[in-house]
């Protein structure tokens, strides 16, 4: 199903602007991501595709070719995951999975089959006849799944659907979650405020910030080609250098660099990983700090300006809390990005 | 070091014979041949019986009417509650108080309002349907009270957004999801509606007319107007009928309180 946003805003009664008028729309069998801080309207613009907030008026959502703008959630088909999976506490798992079958009236025999299939596809058969008070996070965020999958809904909405878990445990079902979505070839939008979460899962991402969407695309372009300063420090945490221009020189208090381009009005920014500490590298920087996190060490480096870098030091050995190490910058690594968000799509 | 042990048990224990003994007492007079002359003069079910042929009729108006309270509590009550739950402001609260009220004012107050109100309406005045009233006031608020605290302590809302995402029309959410949801609730609110409106006497007291009299006021005036023993024997009869329920008014609020936990 092709879902289509047109001018969809949302204003509360106590005058709080929680989604700005805003056109949006995914493909069918396309998993898209919602992704921004916290307040910035994720959860506002989900529930209102769901039905369960009401558009400002002059907005229109449609599913394929259908206005679903005034129609009440229970009439929209559309399969929903909360936060805190909201389980039927009085059902049975397998209850709680036909729950939405059975409302559509359909006979016993088809029920128990579709429940049966659905389970199967979740891996959740093992506990079928379980009371949901007796099932792990990860189990109860499974059944919360199979529950909005099986009535077949024509989009799914998924509203950070991971973050009732532990850190561990999130990430291993990250890509299950993933793996699932795929295998269910459903329309699907997904809330979170995880990026590695949106990168992992989405076929495209959108940039959530103050009720707008500041950026949308594929997970690759997002990250290598972010288009306003916000979306380059949410995804990927880029960090400015601070410095004078002098053509296509960025002169800093640690040394010359070289930009990619003059670019006059833009500002150069640059990730951890694609800072390289090189014996001819035409910056110089104190080490601050060093921190061993496994795959890499994380460097601070401090005289550089008000704000510290950091850099992903990928070594055998890490340089001294102290010492002074040379850097290089790539020109591919730096993103000439605009200062304020010039809202591009 | 014993004497710290053992000193609050004495302490407790003492209180509760203080507080047991004149139960037990009375009881024992209500089987008792002759009061004045003891336990030696034997034990006999005659008082009881004599109690029944006299105060039936006040027996079992105290249950028919404690049945007809809690039918309409619950007809007004869990709707109400349903309400306060799904609406939560400072409306619902301005309701929660004022739903409340009759419990802060006293039974005889509230009597009197009452017959201010309908006592020139004789035959409602006169019939039982007046004391239904009366009672009905007074355990709204527990039924309400009740009920709107087990959906309180179970994301109500989401619950039912989540079955309306399923499908399910308001009134099949009211049914699947909520009512399923505040049964021990309802079942501790009706508990304590049928126990407080069977033993309700101080506004039964100012509502009743002579040829309507509950347990309670039929017991007062065994008192006032019997011999010690029949008296005694009501009692022991009116223990028979609200001990068990109020063990089963506690049991039922403990469970609901477990469960919302
Ligand atoms: N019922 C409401 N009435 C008034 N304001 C609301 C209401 N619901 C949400 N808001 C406001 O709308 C804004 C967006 O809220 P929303 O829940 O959509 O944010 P979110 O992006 O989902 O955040 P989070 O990541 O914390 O869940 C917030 O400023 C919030 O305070
Ligand atoms: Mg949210």
């Amino acid at each position: 199903m092709t879902l289509t946003l047109t001018n969809i805003g949302k204003t509360f009664a106590d005058g709080t602007r929680a989604v700005c008028p805003t056109d949006l729309s995914v493909a069918e069998g396309e998993i898209l991501s919602l992704l921004g801080p916290s307040g910035c309207g994720k959860t506002t613009l989900l529930r209102m595709i769901a039905g369960l907030e009401c558009p400002d008026s002059g907005g229109q959502i449609r599913f394929d070719d259908s206005d679903v703008t005034d129609l009440p959630v229970e009439r929209r088909q559309v399969g929903m995951v909360f936060q805190s999976y909201a389980l039927f506490p009085n059902m049975s798992l397998r209850a709680n999975v036909g729950y939405g079958l059975r409302m559509q009236k359909l006979p016993r025999p088809e029920i128990d089959a579709r429940v049966e299939e659905v389970l199967a596809l979740c891996r959740l058969e093992p506990y079928a006849a379980r009371a949901v008070s007796a099932l792990s996070g990860g189990q109860r965020q499974r059944v919360a799944l199979a529950r909005a999958i099986a009535p077949r809904p024509r989009v799914l909405l998924l509203d950070e659907p991971l973050s009732a878990l532990d850190a561990s445990l999130r990430e291993a079902l990250r890509d299950e979650l993933a793996e699932l979505l795929r295998r269910f070839n459903i329309t699907a939008i997904f809330v979170t405020h995880d990026q590695t979460e949106a990168l992992a899962i989405a076929d495209r991402v959108a940039v959530m910030q103050a009720g707008r969407i500041e950026q949308i695309g594929a997970p690759e372009v997002l990250y290598r080609q972010p288009a306003s300063r916000f979306v380059a420090e949410f995804v990927g945490d880029a960090m400015a250098l601070e410095g004078s221009r002098d053509g296509e020189m960025l002169c800093m208090a640690a040394g010359r660099l070289p930009l990619p381009a003059a670019a006059p009005g833009l500002l150069p920014y640059v990730r951890a990983e694609d800072i390289q500490i090189c014996a001819d590298g035409p910056l110089t920087a104190r080490v601050d700090s060093v921190t061993f996190l496994g795959t890499h060490y994380r460097i601070g480096l401090g005289d550089l300006g008000q704000q510290p870098l950091y850099c992903s030091h990928q070594a055998a050995v890490a340089p001294q809390p102290g010492a002074m190490v040379r850097l290089s910058i790539p020109k591919q690594g730096i993103m000439m990005l605009p200062q304020s968000q010039a809202s591009a799509r | 070091m014993r004497l710290t042990r053992y000193l609050p048990l004495g302490v407790a224990l003492l209180a509760a014979a203080f507080l047991i003994v004149p139960a037990i007492l009375s009881i024992l007079a209500g089987i008792t041949a002759n009061y004045f002359r003891g336990l030696s003069s034997g034990l006999t079910l005659r008082w009881i019986f004599e109690v029944w042929e006299l105060y039936a009729g006040s027996i079992f108006l105290s249950l028919w009417i404690a049945l007809c309270c809690l039918v309409v509590t619950l007809l007004i009550g869990v709707p109400a509650a349903y309400w306060l739950a799904r609406n939560p402001g400072r409306m619902a609260r301005w309701l929660e108080e004022f739903v409340s009220l009759p419990l802060s004012i006293p039974g005889l107050a509230l009597a009197l309002a009452l017959i201010q109100l309908y006592g020139s309406h004789l035959g409602f005045r006169t019939s039982w349907l007046f004391i239904l009233t009366g009672h009905v006031l007074y355990t709204l608020p527990f039924m309400v009270r009740s009920v709107q605290a087990v959906w309180a302590g179970m994301d109500l809302t989401t619950l039912e957004e989540s079955a309306a995402s399923l499908g399910a029309g308001p009134w099949q959410r009211f049914r699947d999801i909520a009512l399923p949801g505040a049964l021990p609730g309802i079942l501790a609110g009706a508990l304590t509606v049928v126990t407080l409106s069977i033993g309700e006497f101080n506004l039964t007291w100012m509502l009743h007319t002579p040829y309507l009299k509950t347990l309670p006021v039929g017991l007062a005036d065994a008192y006032a107007s019997m011999r010690l023993e029949i008296a005694s024997a009501y009692t022991l009869i009116f223990f028979v009928i609200i001990v068990p329920l109020l063990m089963a008014m506690q049991w039922a609020s403990d469970r609901a309180r477990r469960l919302t936990r």
